[in-house]
């Protein structure tokens, strides 16, 4: 169920400028909060599309799944939401993507301030290689945060760390197991305090211990947090999302091209019982893919 | 299907074939070879270092016993005269040299270096760094001797022109033999910093980057950390060379064994006392002979143990990660 209630004690719902619409008593599932809509988005690298034509809206505190097959730029778009692509000097994006209303390639938007309101976890695991402090210390102290202490406490309390690693805070993380390393970047990633957390397949190098606690972890996470994941997993998309979005990869007439390409967006109970495109049947169905 | 039933036969294995030999065909005697050879090579870097440790330590001891030198007044005393009547030992004025121009040299050197690196790892574009870091690479192949004759008719004049007192006895300063020393410096720190620093995995960068750093602070809170054992191997290698600087020194620096760190006054380096003094007509033995040796052991010792410090700085501060 969607909720608005305890967003409004975050701090950081009041920096944002977000226009609230009065709250709807309607079943319409889109007319709750949008945090992103995505216009016809077509992302590039050097001249290779790797996503076309996306068009979706992405709703607040909830956890947005987007799953198919590799290679049908699900990464790539997860990657557009914060401007990570940007890190990758080819990459370019067509279309609009608005973030609350604002167009998140507006020329005068600065990347650095857009990452700070939408975060984000990796694939692999990526603390640096620091002490478990410093590592959720590193985010508050470079954007000239205070209480850091506070922060870090609250973080690792945020992401069901603290027990196992509050005597160890000065260990390097390394030497963590690789589901702590993944919630410790989850803390990490949560001690800024941003309003959206990308995981771009954040479970898919752990056992299925860690994933069970990464899932649980999301599913408290969404209260404060609007969560997009990307997985190839489609049980854990089942469990853990609230809308899934297909892509799929498509191939042009001369096999030479392929893109990856939005097929259905919908409730993901409705992906999984009821697709209305068959493609999305036969994946979800374990046909293909 | 015929084909299918040829190939068929591989699945009956045991029962035609007979066991293989297990033993091998042959005594590889090439390979055993090859594996002396090899060792032998890397044996040979190891007896050398033993065979200069040897030949520098007898005339040294010899220089402290027959010739009756005070290990104190070599190492406190404060006047170098060892050729002139009455001759000191004092090594202090040398050493000092040696450090004066070294530090110099590492004061400007440092930063660049440094500097550059980070913007050739961090900034630069995969063009712009496609031509920076080979002409940098090919700075630190000039022939140091070109880099003293720079310094000497180059250098030298131009600062003396805007700050007089870099320059007290034209055309001679350890200042000036500094900066031409941090010049053939600044390519080895900035290369293989740039090396270290590149050679962190992307992933940090990311994670940095998703928590809204810019790009600064994921060049230096991140990047730089992440590198340091590199960095500081390339500091290490970098001040090795600058104390081990010999022709720049005896070019620029001017060869007055003056006991300053002054960067203006004229000083003599340990190395350049070595390459002035060493030369075809002083006899086997003679004290001239010995201090020459004594002089290098010092400074194979100052090496040494600042090689053995850095090894402990790379330890303590290193960042492994994986």
């Amino acid at each position: 169920m969607h909720s608005d209630g305890p967003n409004d004690e975050r701090g950081l719902s009041q920096q944002i400028a977000v226009t609230r619409e009065p709250e709807q008593a309607g079943e319409d599932i889109w007319a709750k909060d949008k945090v992103f809509e995505v216009n016809d988005v077509t992302v590039s690298y050097g001249k290779k599309p790797a996503v076309r034509d996306v068009t979706m809206d992405i709703v607040r505190n909830e956890v947005t799944a987007l799953i198919g097959p590799s290679g049908c730029g699900k990464s790539t778009l997860l990657r557009c939401l914060n401007r990570m692509n940007d890190l990758i000097p080819s990459a370019s994006v067509e279309g609009e993507i608005l973030y609350h209303g604002q167009d998140l390639y507006g020329h005068k938007v600065d990347p650095v301030q857009v990452r700070k309101m939408i975060g984000m976890v990796f694939q692999k695991p990526n603390p640096f290689p620091k002490s478990v402090y410093d590592n959720i210390a590193f985010g508050p102290k470079v954007l000239g945060m205070k209480d850091i202490d506070e922060r870090v406490e609250k973080a690792l309390h945020g992401a069901a760390l603290w027990d196992e690693v509050k005597d160890r805070l000065d260990d390097n993380a390394y030497g963590m197991s690789g589901g702590q390393q993944q919630r410790l970047c989850i803390a990490r990633t949560m001690a800024v305090e941003p309003e959206v957390i990308l995981m771009d397949e954040p479970c898919s190098a752990l056992d299925p211990i860690s994933t069970g606690k990464i899932e649980d972890l999301m599913a408290e996470l969404k209260e404060q947090f609007s969560i997009v994941i990307v997985t190839h997993n489609m049980q854990q998309a089942a469990r853990v999302s609230d809308k899934t979005a297909f892509l799929i990869v498509e191939l042009d007439a001369t096999d030479e091209n392929r893109w990856g390409q939005l097929v259905e967006y919908d409730e993901t109970g409705k992906i999984f019982t009821n697709p209305q495109d068959s493609r999305t049947e036969d994946y979800v169905t374990g046909k293909v893919g | 299907m015929e084909a299918r039933d040829s190939i068929g036969a591989f699945g009956q294995r045991g029962a035609a074939r007979p066991l293989p030999s297990l033993e091998a065909p042959s005594h590889r005697y090439g390979e055993k070879l090859i594996k002396v050879l090899l060792g032998a090579c890397a044996l040979l870097s190891v007896v050398t270092t033993t065979a200069i440790v040897i030949s520098l330590l007898i005339p040294t001891i010899g220089f402290f016993t027959e010739d009756n030198i005070g290990i104190t007044e070599f190492l406190f005393g404060t006047s170098w005269a060892p050729t002139f009547q009455p001759a000191s030992f004092g090594v202090l004025p040398i050493l000092v040299g040696t450090l004066s121009t070294s530090l110099w040299g590492m004061m400007f050197a440092v930063p660049i270096g440094l500097a550059s690196a980070i913007w050739l790892s961090e900034y630069a574009s995969p063009r712009a760094r496609k031509v920076v870091k080979p002409v940098l690479e090919v700075l630190a192949g000039i022939p140091t001797v070109a880099i003293g004759i720079f310094g000497l008719v180059f250098l030298s004049p131009l600062i003396d022109d805007i700050f007089p007192f870099m320059v007290n006895v034209p055309p001679f300063s350890a200042g000036i033999a500094g900066l031409a020393i941090g010049l053939m410096i600044v390519p080895i720190i900035a290369s293989i910093s740039d090396d270290a620093m590149r050679s962190v995995p992307s992933g940090l960068r990311e994670a940095a980057y998703g928590l809204g750093a810019t790009k600064l602070k994921v060049a230096t809170r991140v990047v730089f950390p992440a590198a340091i054992s590199g960095v500081i191997a390339s500091l290490v290698l970098a001040g090795s060379r600058a104390i081990g600087e010999t022709m720049v020194v005896l070019l620029v620096a001017g060869a007055s064994p003056n006991l300053t760190f002054d960067p203006g006054s004229s000083v003599l380096t340990m190395t350049a006392f070595i390459g002035q003094t060493a030369t075809g007509d002083i006899s086997t033995g003679s004290i001239t002979y010995d201090t020459i040796f004594a002089v290098g052991s010092l400074l194979f010792i100052i090496t040494l143990i600042l090689n053995m410090f850095a090894i402990r700085m790379v330890r303590k501060y290193r960042e492994v990660y994986e």
